[in-house]
């Protein structure tokens, strides 16, 4: 009975995951909070809370996980986390046959110490300014390997039917990773929950003060052991219940020939154990290595993030360093841009913005009606803008700026070849256009005289949208081209003299 | 030779070590003279692989990737026949867009004049840019979708809308209104997926091919209902320059003679009517404009089935002398219809 019940709440929470992240699409999305899986993640909000020093009001909704926790233990692995389902549904890749394997194989290992010093590391690293929990957190690689690789994979096969055709420079990364944790299967059934999962081991450290837990009558027990056979946690309820690792799935007390296990308030104490059995000096060792690694990264992309004329990054996004403070690198804000343009970082943003969002204009631009990056962003890293903010209206009210465009004047058509074009020009979304033209006379290869529209930019209009890099006619390298010069979110980036501080 | 461990493949195993009920009756020339059971097999094998690869081969070789122009096909000449007498040109003004094109549509003979029953009709509006209808950057939705029902009361037997947008699809069919509006009045609207173009034979001075909607390659009658726009480079767009939306791919090649690409995409694409949206024109920033400050109230519908005297009428709006625009003069000179719009059947209505 329980059984079933747990498994349709896995497929319901799985269902809402997949549709969520579906709808995260311009034109399906309209106000939904597509991304509510991501708020409700309790490490998400420690970690972006430790980093920045303040709590995205979004992610109070972690309350909704972290105080069921404390009342019935790590439920959240087996009834609702949608990697967990993932895992649990490939269980049976390494799966046993003979009950006393799986008993082999569901028991207690010292590796499974391992995913506390992976959440220390990442608390460490946090602690020290940097956030890098969504290499590992179940539910924002889960979200990112479905946006930036399964799903785009999928929908290109449907004649980009869903989406328009999608790709993501080096998915191939997220690829290897996010299958890669669910290959890990093949050495035993849910080997990242049980060795890696650093949300998996906070929730464990919340159920050493959880009131429901599992407990065995020892007077009904015979030691048959076929509890331990089922047993998604490796908790060992054959012999003492790890609370910890307990992740309440409920198949021992399902596969109990004698129904001598039961899910119980309050159990007496000795039924089970809260030990961890890591040494204090672990725990602080792997803290510290986090923090320290902090320094070390810093002294490769500076202290304050030097400027990179590729890191453009989405509408609304804090300063750098605060951005880094927050952001999960989840992909919500790429799935949802409606022309691809935003892509995972590899070198642009530093070692620290590895994966985080920036535009890549020669795959997409930032569409200057649209806002829908900051709607779905589940920590504020980059702020909810709306169209007005974002448009501006000059002079009264400068827009939001990503960067700027600059010409490539050996490259651009008018300028390098005396051949009519200014594209540009005529998709230009601001007003007044920031791409503007004048008529210049010309002396052509062959001695007469022609006259040409040649295209300038105003720094005080463009907002760096991108979309005459995207449209420009020169394939491969565009004859003009946006870089993240004078962005508004940091005076630092400022270029002209009335644009801010010195 | 292994002198040790059981016989390989290769190695001579005297008779004497066969064992027993293994050996062959055959003798030595029995092998050379005729082929026995395996033998004919193998030779089989061989000629049937033989010939398999050759086939192989044969039906795989290159035929030249690319299409030939003359094989795909072209878009038909949908201009409707003119009764005799029947009104060239009609201009509706008032403050109900889509009273005014009632009020033209009538004019000219009504939308019986243009579409039969159980027809397939393709309407194109501009449909460009993520826009608000009040920023007119697109075909006002109250025009469209006044000129859907029209169609659909007609009789027409299928309604495709349909435009290749230059920002994203979804948004811009959503912000101009003109998605909702069409659906509510009975269109099946085509956004400009990859799958919704068909290759065709353009056969004009600069384009030879092009991948267009397919609507345009199906339906029987295609009406153009675009908006009148300031444009930095073509001056203007109206008529002529809205079959740049019927086109995918690398469109943004075409404005480096963009005079001559729009007659060449006008000269494909001959619409049954025309209806000249001027409800709110775009005088300048176009031809996505933006801020309100750029657009005039004009109340104008102007329908007729001569794109060039329509848009020498729309040029008059926009402040432009229609012999000092490119793609008017070509489009005279292409046999594309008249510049002289005073000079045809005109009826001016209400303002």
């Amino acid at each position: 009975m329980f059984r079933w019940l747990r498994r349709s709440y896995q497929v319901v929470f799985l269902g809402f995951f997949l549709f969520f992240v579906l709808l995260t699409t311009a034109g399906l999305i309209r106000g939904y909070d597509v991304q509510w899986l991501l708020e409700f993640d309790p490490l998400v909000a420690v970690t972006t809370a430790l980093a920045s020093h303040s709590l995205h009001h979004a992610l109070l909704w972690s309350l909704v996980i972290i105080v069921p926790t404390l009342i019935l233990g790590r439920f959240f692995c087996s009834w609702i986390c949608p990697m967990g389902v993932l895992h649990h549904a490939l269980g049976f890749l390494a799966r046993r046959r003979r009950p006393p394997d799986r008993v082999k194989q569901n028991a207690p290992r010292p590796s499974h110490k391992i995913k506390y010093l992976v959440l220390a590391v990442m608390l460490g690293l946090a602690a020290a300014g940097s956030v890098q929990i969504g290499l590992l957190d179940p539910i924002a690689s889960t979200w990112r390997g479905l946006a930036t690789s399964v799903m785009p994979a999928l929908g290109n096969l449907a004649f980009g039917m869903y989406q328009g055709e999608r790709h993501f420079q080096w998915g191939t990364l997220i690829t290897l990773v996010f299958f890669g944790a669910l290959a890990l299967n093949l050495i035993y059934p849910r080997f990242y929950c049980r060795v890696l999962c650093p949300l998996g081991a906070l929730l464990g450290l919340l159920s050493k003060f959880s009131l429901f837990r599992i407990s065995k009558n020892p007077e009904i027990c015979k030691g048959c052991k076929f509890c331990g056979s089922e047993c998604q946690g490796a908790a060992d309820p054959q012999g003492t219940v790890r609370a910890t690792e307990c992740m309440v799935c409920l198949n021992c007390i399902e596969s109990c020939p004698r129904g001598g296990l039961s899910y119980r308030f309050l159990p007496p104490v000795k039924f089970s154990t809260t030990k961890i059995d890591l040494v204090r000096r672990k725990w602080l060792g792997a803290g510290v290595a986090g923090a320290v690694a902090v320094p070390f990264m810093r002294a490769s992309d500076g202290v304050e993030p030097r400027p990179n004329p590729a890191r453009i990054r989405p509408p609304g996004s804090l300063e750098e360093r605060a951005f880094l403070e927050k952001c999960l690198k989840c992909a919500a804000c790429m799935k949802v841009c409606p022309t691809g343009g935003l892509q995972p970082a590899l070198h642009e943003a530093g070692i620290e913005g590895f994966w985080s969002p920036i535009l890549i204009p020669r795959i997409g631009y930032c569409e200057s009606n649209c806002v829908l990056c900051g709607q779905v962003c589940p920590t504020g890293a980059i702020e909810k803008l709306t169209i007005e903010k974002k448009v501006g209206e000059m002079p009264v009210r400068p827009p939001v700026r990503i960067g700027s465009a600059f010409f490539d004047k050996g490259r651009c058509l008018p300028w390098g070849y005396q051949t009519e074009c200014i594209v540009c020009e005529e998709v230009c979304p601001t007003s007044p256009k920031a791409i503007y033209f004048k008529m210049e006379t010309i002396t052509a290869r062959d001695g007469s005289q022609k006259t040409l529209k040649m295209p300038f930019v105003d720094l005080d209009y463009c907002t760096g949208c991108g979309i005459c890099e995207t449209r420009c006619p020169v394939v491969d390298r565009a004859g003009v081209r946006v870089s993240a010069a004078n962005e508004s979110r940091s005076p630092r980036s400022s270029i002209s003299l009335t644009g801010g501080k010195i | 030779m292994s002198s040790n461990g059981p016989p390989g493949p290769y190695d001579k195993v005297p008779a004497a070590q066969v064992p027993k009920g293994t050996q062959t009756t055959s003798t030595p020339s029995a092998d050379t003279a005729g082929m026995d059971r395996r033998g004919v097999l193998r030779v089989g094998a061989t000629a049937a692989m033989a010939l398999g690869s050759v086939a192989l081969g044969l039906g795989l070789r290159e035929r030249g990737s690319r299409k030939q122009a003359a094989d795909l096909p072209t878009i038909k000449d949908h201009r409707a026949d003119k009764p005799a007498g029947a009104t060239d040109m009609a201009i509706a003004r008032g403050p109900d867009p889509a009273a005014n094109v009632r009020k033209a549509i009538e004019a000219l003979g009504g939308m019986g004049r243009f579409v039969r029953r159980g027809e397939r009709v393709v309407i194109k509006p501009n449909i460009g840019w993520n826009r608000t209808p009040e920023q007119a950057a697109n075909t006002n939705p109250d025009v469209v979708a006044e000129v859907v029902r029209l169609v659909v009361a007609a009789g027409a037997g299928k309604v495709w809308l349909t435009d290749a947008s230059v920002n994203t699809p979804e948004q811009c069919f959503g912000r101009s209104g003109i998605e909702k509006a069409a659906k509510a009045a009975g269109a099946t609207v085509v956004r400009p997926d990859a799958s919704a173009f068909r290759e065709v034979n353009v056969s004009g001075k600069l384009l030879r091919t092009g991948d267009v909607l397919f609507p345009f390659v199906e339906a029987d009658r295609v009406i153009n209902v675009p908006i009148v726009k300031q444009h930095g480079l073509s001056l203007a767009s109206m008529s002529l320059k809205n079959w740049y939306g019927v086109l995918g791919g690398q469109r943004v090649k075409l404005h480096q003679n963009i005079h001559l690409s729009i007659i060449d995409l006008a000269a494909m694409v001959k619409p049954t009517l025309t209806i000249l949206d001027a409800t709110r024109i775009l005088l300048a920033n176009g031809p996505t404009g933006g801020s309100l400050a750029d657009v005039k109230q004009m109340d104008t519908i102007a329908a007729g089935n001569d794109e060039v005297a329509l848009d020498a009428f729309g040029a008059t709006l926009l402040g432009l002398n229609p012999n000092d625009v490119g793609f008017i003069v070509e489009g005279m000179k292409a046999g594309l219809g008249t510049l002289q719009w005073q000079s045809l059947k005109t009826v001016e209505l209400g303002g």
